[in-house]
């Protein structure tokens, strides 16, 4: 469903993604894991089609995002890193809004706003304006915006940023759930996480993929059953790089 | 579609804060102010209004039209959620004309209600009706070319205090061009192809012929292609910013 191949980004001299190839298939939950700067989000950004790739090219569902993107952004849901919202707007407002553009009208956009507050636990704040949201409640809201039109690719930067446990919890199961009948790209820097519901995972350094494999295949990779030292091991700590 | 989306979301923005209300009084107050002092209405009997009511627009316009049109693109740079627009099916030209449409649209409002001098030269006695209409018209273009060097000014910059300032400083320098006491000053120290030069970025030549009631396929051709080179200067910057 998510089709990656040999995917460039390069920012004036700097290379932030390297000719990454990966592919996440349907009802595969791909964990996307690596330290600060490591290009997570611009490889998330090509392939929403918000940032034009160097080279390389990407596929969802089997249309490029780069000939045909109007189509190729209709099959995904994305949930960016800083959460953006209009604060102008409530809840139920803004959700109301992004369903419009999504091109839902009557009775199926407002089912399909009522189903994505109810899966993101929305409906206490449903009519509260954005400016007075906790953090936790605007993250919540950018995540439902992407479940909004119920589509087959997810891809969600860093989507239980910010949450409380039990948040963290339920994202985690909702991501599990979604992942059966979809395919799901999201990036983290909880480690349990990866094993809470990926079913795959890829650590990603300075661009490039250094590990790829379900989590037991990684954590026999580590030796000693520990992702954190797998991750400390593969990936160049800014502290090495100064020294 | 979208477009029209777009376009209802920035309207309820506007008047859901008090920017537009603001900007609304204002002008108000200055336009109809302007007009019963220096403007000598009640003694000069301008029935056509040319140089009691509309003489002024230009001057109030080009301090209040970048602070309607200021937000459109750097506030969706500072927030971010221009990453939700971009990944969004929908076009930067749709997006470009929904929000141009409501700020003018704001600029419209704004217009109607200044009929309160019209009832007045009805009144007290009998103007060319035709003659206000197209003045009317002449108003408004020049409010939606300054909105359209607004939104290319808020295309290059996140920051709304800059756009203003910069945007402003374009506009006055476009109804200084053409004024004519500027360019008989100018006059005497340029040669005249350089004073022609100047004054065709002014409005005044196309504001004027349309203050005196004359529809004249140039001047609208000039305000048209005018906006036209800015909006698709905006989408030009747009996709720039992104690669
Ligand atoms: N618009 C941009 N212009 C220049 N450099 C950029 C731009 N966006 C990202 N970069 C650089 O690209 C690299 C990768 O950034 P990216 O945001 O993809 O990292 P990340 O893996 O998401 O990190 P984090 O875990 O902190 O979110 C960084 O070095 C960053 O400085
Ligand atoms: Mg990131």
């Amino acid at each position: 469903m998510i089709e990656v191949e040999s995917l460039t980004k390069q920012f004036g001299s700097k290379r932030a993604v390297d000719h990454l190839t990966f592919t996440v298939k349907k009802g595969e939950v791909l964990g996307f894991l690596g330290p600060n700067g490591a290009g997570k989000s611009t490889t998330m950004r090509m392939i929403t089609g918000f940032l034009p790739p160097t080279s390389g090219d990407a596929r969802v569902c089997g249309i490029s995002v780069i000939d045909n993107p109007k189509e190729a952004k209709t099959k995904v849901g994305y949930l960016p890193e800083s959460a953006p919202l209009y604060h102008d707007m409530t809840v139920i407002g803004f959700l109301k809004f992004c369903a419009s553009i999504r091109g839902l009208k009557g009775s199926a956009k407002n089912d399909a706003v009522e189903r994505a507050i109810e899966t993101c636990f929305l409906g206490s704040v449903a009519r509260q304006s954005i400016d007075t949201l906790s953090k936790g409640y605007r993250h919540r809201t950018c995540l439902a915006q992407a479940l909004l039109h119920d589509p087959e690719v997810l891809i969600l930067d860093e989507p239980t940023d910010g949450l409380d446990p039990n948040q963290k919890h339920e994202v985690r199961q909702l991501i599990k759930r979604l992942g059966e009948s979809k395919a799901i790209l999201f990036s983290t820097h909880i480690l349990e996480e990866v094993e809470a519901s990926c079913t795959r995972a890829v650590i990603v350094d300075r661009g490039k993929i250094v590990a790829d494999g379900t989590p037991a295949q990684l954590l026999e990779q580590s030796g000693n059953g520990s992702l954190t030292d797998l991750f400390r091991r593969l990936t160049t700590r800014d502290t090495e790089e100064a020294a | 579609m979208t477009s029209l989306t777009i376009y209802k979301r920035e309207l309820t923005s506007y008047f859901a804060q008090p920017t537009a209300y603001a900007i609304i009084v204002i002008f108000l107050a200055l336009s109809l102010g302007l007009t019963f002092s220096f403007g000598n209405f009640m003694r000069v009997g301008d029935a056509s209004l040319e140089w009691t009511f509309f003489f002024w627009h230009p001057w109030i316009f080009m301090l209040l039209a970048p602070a309607v049109g200021m937000k459109l693109w750097a506030d969706e740079q500072r927030t971010g959620t221009i990453e939700l627009l971009g990944t969004f099916p929908l076009s930067t030209w749709s997006a470009i004309i929904g929000k141009f449409l409501a700020a003018a649209t704001v600029w419209l409002v704004a217009l109607a209600l200044t009929f309160p001098i019209i009832l007045t030269v009805n009144y007290l006695g009998d103007p060319d009706n035709g003659a206000i209409f197209s003045g009317y018209i002449g108003s408004f273009l020049v409010c939606s070319t300054f909105l359209a060097i607004t939104m290319l000014v808020s295309a290059c910059t996140r920051d709304q205090v800059v756009c203003l300032i910069v945007s402003v400083a374009v506009c006055v320098t476009m109804v200084l061009c053409g004024y004519d006491d500027f360019t008989r000053e100018l006059g005497k120290a340029a040669s005249p192809a350089v004073v022609e030069a100047v004054t065709s970025i002014g409005v005044w030549e196309h504001f004027r012929s349309l203050n005196r009631g004359l529809f004249r396929l140039q001047d609208l051709v000039w305000f048209g292609s005018f906006m036209f080179v800015c909006l698709l200067g905006t989408s030009a910057i747009l996709s720039a910013k992104r690669s």
